[in-house]
């Protein structure tokens, strides 16, 4: 049997195809429309696997996006999904932080990968990938070169959450000769710290760091230190969400999971 | 008639332009409704019509009006004058930047809508008042109604905090007073034999609504939340004994169901409770987004749900300074969160969990609401310590967090079912 996941977030379309392990998986932009981004991922991986769609069993939808997905069997939410995703890859209960384009979500899981309580942001886009996207180009970077700074530098104090404001701070920030390691370090610590807000009870055992966000390695550092534990980022943080959805898909159907 | 109530007829105009297809998305489209409903559609789509006409009528012939802002408003002395007591706009993002011209941004949507109601010029209830009661219940109301007497004549009444002795005693020269005010603006006095029939109405229209609430703890149950959520913004508006009467024979209706087993969801879908910040007319947002995402709201505890009908006034008070006495004592059958400390709320949380077997409780707070935002934390608390799933959401009027809030509430109704 063959069943696919496909997560289509704000800022980019993951579809896994699964036979009780992952066969391929495929990642690339969302754009404008959501529904053709979908069908899209889910056309490349079929391609990669050189199958037809007659072939796939059932497709789970989840993301944003999954209400505009109208090819799929079932639509289920990112949260579950990362859940069972996560639970899948490490076998264990824990922490999920997800930093993806439009939210941040903190979700805790039990040892069976169910979800036990979940926090997300409220409409703004404080501590969101869509965040740091803009303070990136504020400072004239793209937000994939935020990880790659030093790991040494001494954070600067960024005071305000609210994406417009601390766009202000940052342009004041390098107008008054700020380094812009500095200041980035000072974002990844303001995020980290919004992250940690959002966990309502103490500093869980196991972090693992999901979404869009865990590519970023100087946010993982950020993390690590302002919560005390070490956080772990699965080999591709972007598609756990999909593997999830894959997952529902497949058990929906009577498959059998063995954790990796 | 609109003109004579100085109402701004363009704005409301394009206000009431977009409530009928939102009214036909959010309510017509509901399967089985019981036929019921029709008197209360009919009350709605008449709110801006026939209402409003039946109590310029009453103005004419002499009768006080009053507006409302809070459950605590003892109306039971205005419908001792025969007055006419209605409850105020506030729930529309429509209204909120104007009432944003004259208020802070970061108070909460109720108070700004209302305010803005008011300087709009589209409600014709603000328009038709010829005062208004305000109350201490937080600094944002407290504070609002100095400004809003600018535009209305406001009497504030001072809610106390706690619910000792010198509060209920506080509460009672402050229904003294309103008494005064009440009897000097209708010109009637208020006599004991007035007074007692002003308690019996009103509460026959809570005893009305306890039935109503008590048909929802049926599985399946016999009235959407979305149903019985309008039900009780209209009785804020509607004439109390035609409305009573009205919930009454809704009630016999929905008993026959019960009776037979119908419902308007399939048995055994997901029964969510709500507790919170009260969800003034016309705001349907939460209710909306979770009845389409498969559950069942079966039951508020809100202000527009179990405050507004909790604590039953004495019958029996032979005197006027008895009867006084009887509806302050109201004030501690009300668990508001204005109130320190209020325990008390937590237990009413977990009795409306048990009675209406609730599989999960959705804490609703609006933006900047701080006594019920802060007092989230001590009832999420309270319900996971008895293993009853929370979720917290807070939101506005507007619509441009619907997805996100879709996505919490189906993720937590797949948490319920998992």
């Amino acid at each position: 049997m063959l069943v696919v996941g496909i997560d289509v977030g704000s800022t980019s379309a993951k579809a896994v195809l699964f036979d009780g392990r992952i066969k391929v998986y495929a990642i690339r932009p969302t754009g404008w429309s959501p529904r053709e981004a979908g069908a899209e991922v889910l056309a490349e991986i079929l391609d990669k696997a050189g199958l037809s769609r007659r072939e796939v069993a059932y497709i789970v939808g989840t993301g944003y996006g999954r209400v505009a997905l109208n090819f799929i069997d079932q639509a289920v939410t990112e949260i579950t999904c990362q859940a069972r995703g996560i639970n899948y890859l490490t076998g264990k209960a824990g922490t999920i932080i997800d930093i993806g384009g439009q939210d941040t979500k903190v979700i805790t899981v039990n040892e069976q990968g169910k979800v036990v309580d979940f926090v997300m942001n409220d409409k703004c886009a404080a501590g969101t990938g869509r965040f740091l996207e803009v303070m990136a180009t504020a400072m004239g970077m793209d937000v994939d070169e935020l990880g790659s700074l030093p790991k040494n530098v001494n954070p600067v104090n960024i005071s305000s959450m609210c994406t417009v404001f601390a766009e202000s701070e940052v342009i004041s920030l390098l107008a008054g000769g700020a380094a812009r390691e500095e200041i980035v370090a000072g974002l990844h610590r303001a995020v980290a710290r919004r992250v940690k807000s959002m966990l309502k009870n103490t500093a869980p055992a196991t972090v693992v760091f999901t979404g869009g966000g865990a590519k970023n390695e100087g946010l993982r550092r950020a993390l690590a230190a302002e919560l005390g534990v070490e956080v772990m980022v699965p080999a591709e943080p972007q598609i756990t969400g999909a593997l999830g959805a894959a997952i529902i898909a497949w058990e929906g159907n009577g498959g059998a999971v063995a954790h990796n | 008639m609109w003109r004579e109530l100085d109402m701004d007829l363009e704005k409301h105009d394009v206000f009431l332009g977009a409530l009928p297809v939102a009214f036909g998305e959010v309510f017509l489209r509901q399967e089985n409704r019981p036929a019921g409903m029709a008197y209360f559609d009919n009350a709605l789509a008449e709110a801006h019509g026939g209402r409003i006409q039946e109590i310029l009528a009453g103005k004419k012939a002499g009768r006080m009006v009053a507006g409302t802002f809070c459950v605590f408003a003892p109306e039971e002395l205005i419908f001792a004058v025969d007055g006419i007591s209605i409850g105020l706009c506030g729930g529309a993002q429509f209204t909120v930047p104007t009432g944003e011209q004259v208020l802070p941004r970061n108070l909460c949507p109720l108070i700004k809508s209302a305010m803005g109601f008011k300087l709009d010029r589209i409600c014709p209830y603000f328009q038709a008042v010829d005062f208004l009661i305000g109350e201490t219940t937080c600094d944002g109301k407290k504070k609002t109604w100095e400004i809003l007497n600018e535009y209305v004549p406001t009497y504030v009444m001072e809610l106390p905090q706690k619910k000792g002795a010198a509060d209920l005693t506080l509460w009672e020269g402050e229904i003294h007073r309103l008494k005064e005010e009440i009897e000097h603006r209708s010109g009637r006095e208020i006599t004991a034999d007035r007074l007692a029939s002003g308690i019996k109405m009103a509460n026959a229209r809570r005893d009305a609504l306890a039935r109503l609430y008590r048909a929802r703890w049926a599985d399946p149950v016999p009235i959407s939340g979305k149903d019985a959520l309008l039900i009780s913004q209209l009785a804020f508006f509607d004439d109390p004994e035609r409305f009573t009467a009205q919930v009454n024979s809704l009630c016999d209706e929905l008993e026959d169901r019960i009776a037979r087993g119908e419902g308007v969801t399939r048995k055994g879908a997901p029964r969510i409770l709500v507790t919170g910040t009260p969800m003034a007319l016309p705001y349907w947002k939460l209710h909306h987004l979770v009845e389409t995402s498969g559950a069942v709201i079966v039951g508020e505890e809100t202000c527009t749900g179990t405050r507004y009908f909790a604590g039953r006034v004495a019958e029996d008070g032979r005197t006027v300074e008895d009867q006084v006495k009887d509806l302050a004592r109201r004030l501690t059958a009300i668990n508001c969160a204005c109130f320190t400390p209020n325990k008390d709320r937590v237990e009413d949380i977990l009795r409306l969990v048990r009675d209406a077997r609730a599989d999960g409780v959705i804490y609703f707070s609006l933006q900047f609401c701080q006594p019920f935002g802060v007092e989230g934390r001590l009832v999420e608390r309270a319900l996971q310590e008895a293993g009853v799933p929370v979720l917290r959401l807070e939101s506005d009027y507007s619509e441009e967090d619907v997805a996100q809030l879709k996505t919490r509430i189906e993720a937590f109704l797949e948490m319920i079912a998992s």
